[in-house]
């Protein structure tokens, strides 16, 4: 309790009420770091569902060979969405929502650095996600051209495509938006003795993330536009006839789409770095290497894009260029694999459900990490290049990754925020069901890419039908597992009767464990006094 | 919330907010659909948006300089502000560095490639064995037909001094304001929105020469997307920056501006010098090279 | 239907059979669980450096499991561990640095060597021009042993696979077969015909969105860009027929246009060649005739 204020007393007594009233005033309107986070979660978590009923739709029509339920044209859509709802909809908006909770509490600031535009970031998404679901219902249906958008192929569409740019501009300006908002409350808001290098390794991992995010999403925003010039006025940007090229387009769209892959999982990285030393009552190994690997990361996600692009026909030393400086994130990447395996060892572990979670995603992500360099290697990949072997690469970094991640962290932090412990026999029955059925369904499309099964495609030849079958009956277990999660979030919300502690867990130090549970609406609004013994993760001085 | 005298300022709901997302859905669905096939919905949903935008925008800012004048801001928002103002015009440079990315790929890469050099042997041999690579160009397919370019010595360089000018007559006014002239200050400052105005004139002008003399439009193959996607950004960037300093000429008239707390002045002059280099950037690698 | 999944499983037997005697087939099989090594000396060097980084991840793997599910097991508080305050161990940090960068050169250096190989499309003895449609395949010959040929034709999927494909045609796939593999969507019309033992040049391209060239036998595939010429090579083998598919998302129907390969010995090229350019040529004079040409395919 040693970084308990004087003032929180007085905080909670005085402020901890003064909730708006009406629920307009709440939750349209607020200014509130908590009910802004609170909402990105919500928010995060029907996007998930509505992105997981898109991918149960994907894997329903690949349940079996020949063509049983949908359209090819539905299902590239449901391709095309599954994958922009769930990155846009629902893994970033979730480490935002995180980031709104936790980052003022963990730093000592009563606020956001900006909160009316923290309110603004959030409440442009849910429009831009009606922007791009309507698409669905609009004459030609939704976008068909996956999520990467290539021309001449994406330009293919009706009205989809202007609908489509658009919203991903609006989902941009919120990411911007809210970048900036994160950058500015952990560089600006810090309580007095809160150094940067006693800074949480989650904050960190945002500032890094951050940083990121601004840096790439107005790409984003320049690639889509140069697509809808070309549809809509004529230029020529992505065509060879007007002295353009399509790979032009993939160039700046992975200038973009590699670093944002690394902004879906640094804040994943951050939160296990909470977990683990949590449940192990042990000091994080390595506190400084654990920051210098991420900005290592970062760093390296912006030289290595064309490693999504080896078969286009870059010339021989692009190819090699790219292969290195891919194969070197394994680097960094490493160091914090073997950081979280040290800081496990000698500990006194609990396996707690957040911890499981952990554990999981430092097993599982790495096994992503692996066929992610494997990826990196030039001849290789031309073989994995578009098949299913690249799909389990990427959906273990995401899934068993950033989304493992997300789900630890929220079982980490539900009882500080509602105030109720969840049900911990359904949490591990949650998380045994979804890690037992999310291998299930990931790990056979290694051998269906392997053996030569194209990605995108809605059908396939009878050679693929087994692991196909299996790996679908894994997608409906998983889906239906996160149900439970559901749930328990309600339960845990609503009808838990088991109050949390201020601590909740007892190896948890950091200053959001020195409020009580739920957290006030307001925390810090005087600034805390720090003992940096008990910061973070005990001594992170070097 | 209640504030403690001193502490860092929460600002309660604001309803702007949503305002501005209607706004914006409003705008941007009116904008596709007109692009699309419906101008007719189109267009009055866009109209619509807009004013939303606007209506949002006079009452937000609006609300914050009341809250500035009112002295609720103390040192430490001051640093928020300007933290949120450098890094969203770093999101901008990276929005630009996009389409200089684009012009440098077509340049350095594609159109020589598609001209047979280095690596484009084959797609030159094959498809386009009567083209060879030259800037400008618009492409293997001539695509919107010969046209020929501005020269960077007339126009183009009288607006870089133009620019250059208006930096530096922003920066007199901005020590104008920090030693109190307050004359000096309005009329520098109105100095500076008319050079941006006359900027602009000049490259309404400019475009319109190249439209009906030069043939060359944004149809105009890689060179024409280029030219006109850059220089268009830019010069929409000068319409906001020059509509902002407009701003801040009236709110500098009416005193809300102190010697030394006049972050909403120094904001829009980073982003009026920040338009500016970009300038500097185009005339070189637009115009000149 | 007792008979046939019979004879499934019998196949199913072979295939592990064939598997286990590493003669695995060229075209995918149930249960494949790995790379085919292909059929050219390029595509056996593609399979080892897969095979290397595999192993190199199943190696790394295994230790840092092990090292895991160790602390997991030895280090539970339910055991009475006791846990320690230590977070630093600079000789550690600096070993877990240093090995795996001898690994990934360990990694890079066949890719390198193999890459530079792979990028050397100099003195090919003929040049076919594949060109991406949506979506089917044209394939010209454009010379053989320096000597220009005119043959030319379309490629797209086979009958029996486009009626079955359709949604709820009730067609089992499985009952679609090309000889006595089951070739559903895997078979096209007219198979791509290459002389077995000769440098194959491929100039790619495409003629209205991206399409991907790829026959995983061959060891890798290459991007139909419209507009832009790619270039590869092969050289294969064995003679036999080799299939694959385009491997980029290319519209509705990108699922449904197969490439087929069909190597033959040199000879037997041959002389397919001269019938094909024959046909060709007699097919020209009777359109010079009834002049205007229909327009050819869709
Ligand atoms: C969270 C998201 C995420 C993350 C973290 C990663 C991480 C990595 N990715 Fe992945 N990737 C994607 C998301 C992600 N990727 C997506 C979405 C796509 C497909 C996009 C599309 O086409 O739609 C993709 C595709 C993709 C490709 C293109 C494949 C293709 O289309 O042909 C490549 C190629 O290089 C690649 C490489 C890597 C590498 C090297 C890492 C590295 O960061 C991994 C590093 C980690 C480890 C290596 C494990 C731990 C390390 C050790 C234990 C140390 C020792 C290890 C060694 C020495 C090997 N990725
Ligand atoms: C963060 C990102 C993310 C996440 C979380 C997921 C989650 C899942 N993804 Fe996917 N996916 C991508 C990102 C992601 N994916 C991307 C980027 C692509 C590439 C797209 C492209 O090629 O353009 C892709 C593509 C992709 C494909 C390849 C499609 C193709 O090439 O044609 C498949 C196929 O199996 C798939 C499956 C799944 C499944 C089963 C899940 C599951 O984890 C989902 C589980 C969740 C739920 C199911 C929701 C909860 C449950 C309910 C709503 C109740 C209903 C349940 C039942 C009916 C059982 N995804
Ligand atoms: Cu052609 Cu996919
Ligand atoms: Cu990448």
């Amino acid at each position: 309790m040693a970084a308990v204020n004087p003032a929180l007393d007085h905080d909670v007594h005085d402020h901890g009420d003064h909730k708006p009233e009406g629920f307009l005033d709440r939750w349209l309107f607020t200014t509130n770091h908590k009910d802004i986070g609170t909402l990105y979660l919500v928010f995060s978590l029907i996007m998930f569902l509505i992105g997981g009923s898109f991918a149960m739709v994907i894997r329903a029509e690949l349940f079996q060979p020949g063509l049983q339920l949908v359209q090819p044209e539905f299902f590239n859509q449901m391709t095309t969405m599954h994958a922009l709802v769930m990155i846009f909809g629902a893994v970033m908006p979730a480490f935002v929502g995180l980031g709104n909770w936790m980052i003022p509490l963990m730093i000592g600031a009563p606020d956001m650095a900006l909160p009316r535009m923290n309110n603004w970031s959030f409440w442009i998404l849910p429009f831009a996600f009606l922007m791009l679901l309507s698409t669905m219902f609009m004459p030609g249906g939704g976008p068909q051209g996956g999520w990467t958008m290539y021309p001449p192929l994406a330009l293919e569409g009706g009205l989809n495509v202007a609908f489509m740019i658009f919203s991903i501009h609006m989902m941009g300006i919120s990411s911007i938006m809210g970048a900036i908002n994160i950058i500015a409350t952990i560089l600006n808001m810090r309580a007095p003795g809160m150094d940067l290098l006693r800074m949480p390794v989650f904050v960190w991992s945002w500032l890094i993330t951050a940083f990121l995010l601004i840096a790439v999403m107005p790409v984003l925003a320049g690639a889509v536009t140069m697509l809808l010039t070309d549809k809509y006025f004529g230029t020529s940007f992505f065509n060879a006839a007007g002295g353009g090229d399509p790979v032009m387009y993939q160039h700046i769209f992975w200038f973009f789409g590699h670093p944002e892959v690394y902004i879906m999982i640094l804040p994943a990285f951050g939160i296990v770095s909470e977990i683990i030393p949590t449940f192990s009552r042990k000091p994080l190994f390595g506190y400084q290497a654990m920051i210098y690997a991420i900005a290592s990361i970062a760093f390296l996600s912006f030289i290595v894009w064309a490693h999504h692009m080896f078969s286009v026909g870059m010339p021989l030393g692009g190819e090699l260029f790219f292969m290195y400086a891919t194969m070197l994130i394994a680097i960094p990447t490493g160091v914090k694999v073997f950081n979280w395996v040290s800081t496990m060892w000698e500990g006194s572990i609990t396996f707690e459900v957040p911890m499981l979670f952990a554990v999981a995603f430092v097993i599982l992500f790495t096994i992503g990490g692996f066929s992610g360099v494997m990826c990196a290697i030039v001849p290789a990949d031309f073989q994995y290049q578009d098949t299913y072997f690249v799909v389990a690469h990427f959906h273990y970094v995401l899934v068993t990754g950033a989304v493992f991640a997300i789900m630890a962290s929220v079982y980490y932090w539900l009882p500080k925020w509602s105030g109720h412990m969840h049900s911990e026999k359904w949490g591990k029955i949650h998380f045994w069901s979804s890690v037992i059925s999310v291998n299930v369904l990931f790990f056979p499309q290694h051998f269906l890419g392997l053996a030569g099964m194209p990605r995108r495609i809605p059908d396939y030849n009878v050679a693929f039908a087994d692991f196909n079958m299996i790996s679908s009956i894994g997608g409906f277990w998983f889906g239906a597992s996160q149900l439970i999660f559901v749930g328990v979030v309600i339960h845990a919300v609503y009808y838990s009767r088991q109050k949390a502690t201020m601590q909740v867990w007892e190896g948890a130090r950091g200053l959001e464990w020195t409020v009580p549970s739920p957290a006030p609406h307001h925390t810090f609004t005087v600034p805390p006094l720090i003992d940096a013994s008990k910061l973070a993760h005990g001594d992170v001085t070097h | 919330m209640a504030q403690t005298q001193g502490a860092y300022y929460v600002p309660h709901g604001s309803h702007w907010p949503i305002v501005g997302s209607l706004g914006l859905i409003s705008t941007l669905s009116g904008a596709a659909l007109w692009m699309d096939e419906y101008p007719g919905a189109g267009r009055p949903l866009m109209a619509l948006g807009v004013a939303l935008l606007l209506v949002m925008m006079f009452g937000w800012f609006g609300a914050v300089i009341r809250e500035s004048v009112r002295g609720l801001y103390n040192k430490q928002v001051d640093v928020s502000f300007r933290m949120g103002m450098m890094w969203f015009i770093f999101s901008e440079v990276m929005f630009f560095a996009a389409f200089f990315g684009a012009l440098f790929y077509a340049r350095a890469l594609s159109v020589p490639w598609l001209g047979g050099e280095g690596h484009g042997a084959m797609t030159n041999h094959f498809l386009w064995p009567e083209f060879s690579a030259a800037w400008p160009t618009n492409g293997p397919g001539s695509v919107g037909g010969t046209f020929s370019t501005m020269s960077a010595w007339g126009i183009p360089l009288l607006n870089t001094m133009l620019l250059l000018t208006s930096g530096v007559t922003i920066t007199i006014a901005h020590h104008a304001l920090r030693a109190g002239h307050r004359t000096r200050l309005l009329v520098f400052l109105a100095a500076t929105v008319l050079l941006g105005a006359v900027f602009l004139g000049f490259q309404a002008y400019e475009y319109h020469h190249a439209y009906e003399q030069l043939n060359l439009t944004l149809g105009s193959g890689i060179y024409g997307s280029t030219f006109f996607m850059l220089t268009g950004f830019h010069g929409m960037h000068v319409t906001l920056g020059a509509i902002m300093i407009a701003v801040i000429w009236f709110r500098c008239a009416k005193g809300h501006f102190t010697r030394d707390d006049h972050f909403g002045f120094e904001a829009v002059a980073w982003y009026w010098h920040f338009v500016d280099v970009v300038w500097l950037g185009l005339f070189l690698f637009v115009y000149v090279l | 239907m007792i008979s046939s999944g019979v004879r499934r499983a019998r196949r199913a037997c072979a295939v592990v059979a064939s598997l286990a005697s590493a003669a695995a087939s060229a075209n995918p099989v149930p249960w494949q669980l790995n790379m085919s090594p292909g059929v050219t000396s390029i595509s056996e060097r593609v399979h080892g450096v897969h095979m290397l980084a595999f192993w190199v991840c199943v190696g790394i793997g295994v230790v840092v499991f092990s090292a895991m599910i160790y602390a997991m097991f030895r280090f539970r508080k339910s055991k009475g561990a006791v846990a320690q305050s230590w977070s630093h161990n600079t000789m550690m940090e600096a070993i877990w640095t240093i090995i795996p960068v001898i690994i990934l050169i360990v990694m890079a250096w066949p890719a390198t060597r193999l890459l530079v190989d792979m990028a050397n499309v100099e003195n090919a003895d003929m040049t076919i021009k594949v060109t991406g449609y949506q979506w089917k395949w044209r394939y010209e010959y454009v010379d053989y042993y320096k000597k220009p040929s005119t043959v030319n034709f379309i490629s797209s999927l086979d009958a029996d696979s486009a009626r079955t494909r359709q949604l709820g045609s009730g067609i089992d796939p499985r009952t679609v077969m090309d000889g006595d593999y089951p070739a559903y969507l895997l078979n096209v019309d007219k198979p791509l015909v290459l002389p077995v033992g000769v440098k194959v040049r491929f100039v790619i391209t495409a003629d209205d969105v991206i399409h991907s060239w790829w026959v995983p036998t061959l060891g890798w595939k290459q991007d139909a860009i419209p507009g832009i010429i790619n270039s590869n090579w092969t050289q294969i083998d064995k003679p036999g027929t080799y299939r694959g598919q385009c491997a980029e998302l290319c519209g509705k129907d990108h699922g449904f246009m197969p490439i087929v390969v069909k190597a033959v010995p040199k000879a037997e090229f041959e002389q397919w060649l001269a019938t094909q350019e024959a046909e060709a040529a007699a097919r020209a004079a009777a359109t010079a005739q009834v002049a205007p040409a229909p327009a050819a395919q869709g």
